[in-house]
């Protein structure tokens, strides 16, 4: 089963990201925000990272530079959750390493699509 | 894959009002002009937050509103523009409005949209953006990315006789990318009604493609009047430098896979039928910090190992060592048991702060009212109490502070004048003391003024002119019914609600309240609350062959009556005079129809006790120990009964009913104009 670390620092998307992988068979861990996920990062290993862009203590784009930076994850699909106003976060979150990116907001259906993209 | 996301409205809901309240508090903590990065970012992520989840979950005027609002916050966050006073005052109040909102939806009602659009008005006139173009572009801006769209494509019944074959627009739009789709059928018709040249089906589609969103528009440009097209983007893969990313082996399969998911026309409706039933918006869920359930676990363990050990003890023949040994088990049964009973009710417990973070705004709203500069003070905002308690203190105490605030606080000039600091203080201090809670209230007023409240319960007829008081005997005053000294009725306080309603309400919680005030010092009201409703220190009193539990709060003496002190008045109720206070008896047996009690008055001991400032004397047979109980709900496990506010199980299995005091005097007044006689239903005693 690929796994997948999913990160927010809202419950309610964390709940609605991780039912959805999960009914569609991936293993998912979740994290509220950067610097969790790194350390949950570091501690195992995954398929693919899915990460909120703003989010207390350490932001996405932030976990996505320092995930990049470790040779375990150099080429592990990350993507970044952005809003439509986020947009310009794009090109940052590319130049941190991220694969691509997913709109907020975006229902189960919308996020298997572009997850599928990087992952089966 | 069809997700029902109505399963995590709740989380979404609770956490919004989080955020809300947590944005409010930081307004609050904002001073225009010195402009903490951390404290917009907190301010901006909690809006953002609530934009993000209302988009996914459907709620689209709230997430319309937060858009502005995070538009604002953005642009202050980047320095573009400088936080302003009124910047803050319409955040407020959209926090409020976004607060109704949410509540609306939350009970599953439409929301209100006067007040949002009111303040999205004021929002984009502050943005200078007009109605139209505040949506923003949704086309990718650079080109080097694969992005991936939703096509919801939905044709009318008569697609087919206008000439036009979907397919050939499907193998146009699997040219642009890979391309999956999945059918909606829910609008087949029976069999019989179907008419073979008309379409049913709507398709969804998610396409991937270097190109922008206006190559799909095209490619259903003929069909455009014939269907309803939504072309949504869903996210992309960026076209990295970087080498070897997975993505590239996965372009490589362009044919375009067709996926199709069937969902029964059945399933479909029933679907539709289901509509979650909910009434009023009260949060039954509770969060409990992960210590708290650590702990826990914790003790059950230790529980577990206990009960293994009395397991292997009971095992065999029972000789002197396995005696010793089982007595020590059990003694460590009992500690576990009270470890436990300590841990789960610590679940329920929750910081004040829930209750104190709404003071800073009532604060500020108030003395911006008033005219009257105040400072707040929170004091001990960790300390935990009981949730159902917490949920009770909350109104009593905004009805204290907004009386500090209004009556107890001078003006400026006022405070100038008697030499004292323009700015007011307000406190809120709690803290434990023993098994309760005590919330002290304190301004730096000018105090109580016990002449004007002596010469107003005069007034009113509450006390005899001659009667000569102390200062906290004439302070008490203010907690009689009908008591008010406010001169004039202002908009915030003296709205009929009188002091003497919050005593009532601290009192149903099993609390009490003081006030102490010194003239222009200031005054301090202090709330002394159990810290659990779960558990109540009860006196065990007999009748008969029942017990009964009367709560010790309420009880103020005990005492054997000489019946010289008795006089029978009419309707046939007893007065016992008690230091020229007159104070009727009730009969308990008569009440609960036992028989076996004892009833001569001399024979049995009273129990004064004492609610709603209505003194009673309780006859009873005897006195039995005092001892905290687990209330035990009567209306949950038989029926409400009057007289009784629940019961418990004794120590040898028996159940005990808990005496409602002031239900008992209200039913006493009933017996007297009607005379019925309450029948408990006797299995319950005898049950246990």
């Amino acid at each position: 089963m690929k796994k997948i670390l999913a990160v927010d620092d809202s419950a309610s998307m964390r709940q609605m990201v991780s039912f959805t992988l999960k009914k569609a068979g991936f293993d998912v861990t979740d994290a509220k925000d950067g610097s969790e996920a790194l350390g949950i990062a570091k501690q195992g290993t995954f398929d693919a990272v899915i990460s909120d862009v703003n989010m207390p203590i350490m932001d996405g784009i932030t976990l996505i530079r320092e995930l990049r930076a470790l040779p375990e994850y150099k080429f592990t699909p990350m993507l970044m959750l952005t809003t439509e106003s986020g947009l310009d976060k794009k090109s940052e979150g590319k130049a941190a390493g991220a694969t691509g990116w997913i709109v907020k907001p975006f229902n189960p259906e919308q996020l298997l699509a572009v997850i599928k993209k990087v992952i089966r | 894959m069809s997700i029902d996301l109505s399963q995590f409205f709740e989380v979404f809901f609770e956490e919004s009002f989080e955020g809300l309240d947590a944005m409010e508090a930081e307004l609050l903590n904002l001073e225009p002009g010195d402009l903490d990065s951390e404290t917009i970012n907190t301010i901006f992520r909690a809006a953002h937050s609530i934009k993000g989840g209302s988009g996914t979950f459907g709620f689209n005027s709230v997430a319309d509103f937060t858009h502005v609002l995070e538009t604002l916050l953005d642009q202050i966050r980047n320095g573009e523009r400088n936080l302003e006073n009124i910047h803050v005052n319409l955040l407020l109040k959209s926090v409020d409005c976004l607060r109704e909102m949410l509540g609306a939806l939350q009970v599953e009602q439409e929301p209100d949209l006067t007040e949002s659009n009111v303040l999205k008005a004021e929002f984009e006139s502050i943005l200078n953006i007009s109605h139209g173009d505040a949506q923003e572009s949704s086309s990718p801006i650079n080109s080097k990315s694969l992005d991936t769209y939703q096509v919801d494509f939905k044709p009318l019944h008569h697609l087919f006789k206008t000439g036009n074959e979907p397919l050939y627009l499907f193998n146009e739009l699997a040219d642009l990318g890979e391309c999956s789709v999945s059918s909606d059928l829910t609008d087949i018709p029976d069999i019989h009604d179907i008419e073979p040249d008309e379409c049913y089906i709507a398709w969804t589609f998610f396409v991937e493609t270097h190109e922008n969103d206006t190559k799909i528009k095209e490619i259903f440009e003929w069909v455009e009047d014939d269907a309803t097209i939504k072309i949504t983007l869903c996210g992309g893969l960026f076209e990295d430098d970087e080498p070897t990313l997975e993505q590239d082996k996965i372009v490589e399969e362009r044919n375009s896979e067709v996926e199709v998911e069937v969902t029964s026309v059945k399933e479909a409706t029933s679907e539709k039928n289901k509509k979650p039933t909910k009434t009023i918006g009260e949060s039954t869920s509770i969060r409990v910090g992960i210590d708290k359930v650590d702990s826990l676990i914790n003790m059950v363990g230790e529980l577990v190992i206990t009960q293994a050990m009395l397991t292997q003890l009971g095992e065999g023949d029972m000789t002197e060592n396995k005696q010793m040994a089982l007595k020590e088990g059990l003694a460590q049964l009992a500690h576990n048991t009270r470890d436990l009973q300590e841990s789960v009710m610590r679940i329920r417990m929750m910081p004040i702060s829930f209750v104190f973070s709404r003071f800073p705004r009532l604060v500020r709203d108030i003395s911006e009212k008033l005219g009257k500069e105040v400072e707040l003070k929170l004091i001990g905002e960790t300390t935990e109490l009981d949730k159902t308690v917490m949920e009770k203190i909350s109104d009593p105490m905004v009805h204290l502070v907004r009386n500090s605030l209004d009556h107890g606080l001078e003006t400026p000039e006022h405070r100038i004048e008697a030499g004292k600091n323009p700015v007011g203080k307000v406190t809120l201090n709690a803290f434990h003391q023993g098994g309760n809670i005590v919330i002290e209230i304190m301004d730096d007023g000018n105090g109580l003024n016990t002449d004007k409240i002596k010469s107003k319960a005069i007034e009113k007829g509450l006390i005899e002119e001659s009667a000569s008081l102390t200062d906290d005997e004439v302070n008490d005053l203010i907690f009689l019914p009908g008591f008010s000294t406010a001169d004039a009725v202002s908009d915030l306080s003296g709205r009929g609600v009188g002091m003497d309603v919050v005593k009532r309400n601290i009192h149903a919680l099993n609390g009490s309240i003081d006030v102490t005030s010194e003239r222009d010092k200031g005054s301090t009201f202090t709330i002394r609350l159990p810290l659990t409703l779960a558990i109540l220190d009860g006196q065990l009193v007999t009748l008969g062959k029942h017990t009964y539990i009367v709560p010790l709060i309420s009880i103020v003496e005990s005492l054997q009556v000489d019946l010289k002190q008795i006089n029978c008045v009419g309707g046939g109720v007893d007065v016992l005079r008690l230091r020229e206070e007159y104070i009727p008896i009730l009969r308990l047996f008569q009440i609960f129809n036992h028989t076996g009690a004892i009833e001569e008055l001399d024979k049995g001991l009273l129990v004064i006790v004492e609610s709603d400032n209505q003194k009673v004397g309780l006859l009873v047979d005897d006195l039995l120990a005092q001892q905290q109980v687990v209330i035990k709900s009567l209306e949950a496990n038989y029926q409400k009964v009057d007289g009784v506010s629940g019961a418990t199980i004794l120590g040898d299995g028996r159940v005990s009913l808990i005496v409602d005091i002031s239900g008992l005097i209200k039913l006493a007044g009933l017996k007297r104009a009607g005379s019925q006689k309450l029948a408990i239903d006797k299995s319950i005693l005898e049950s246990g």
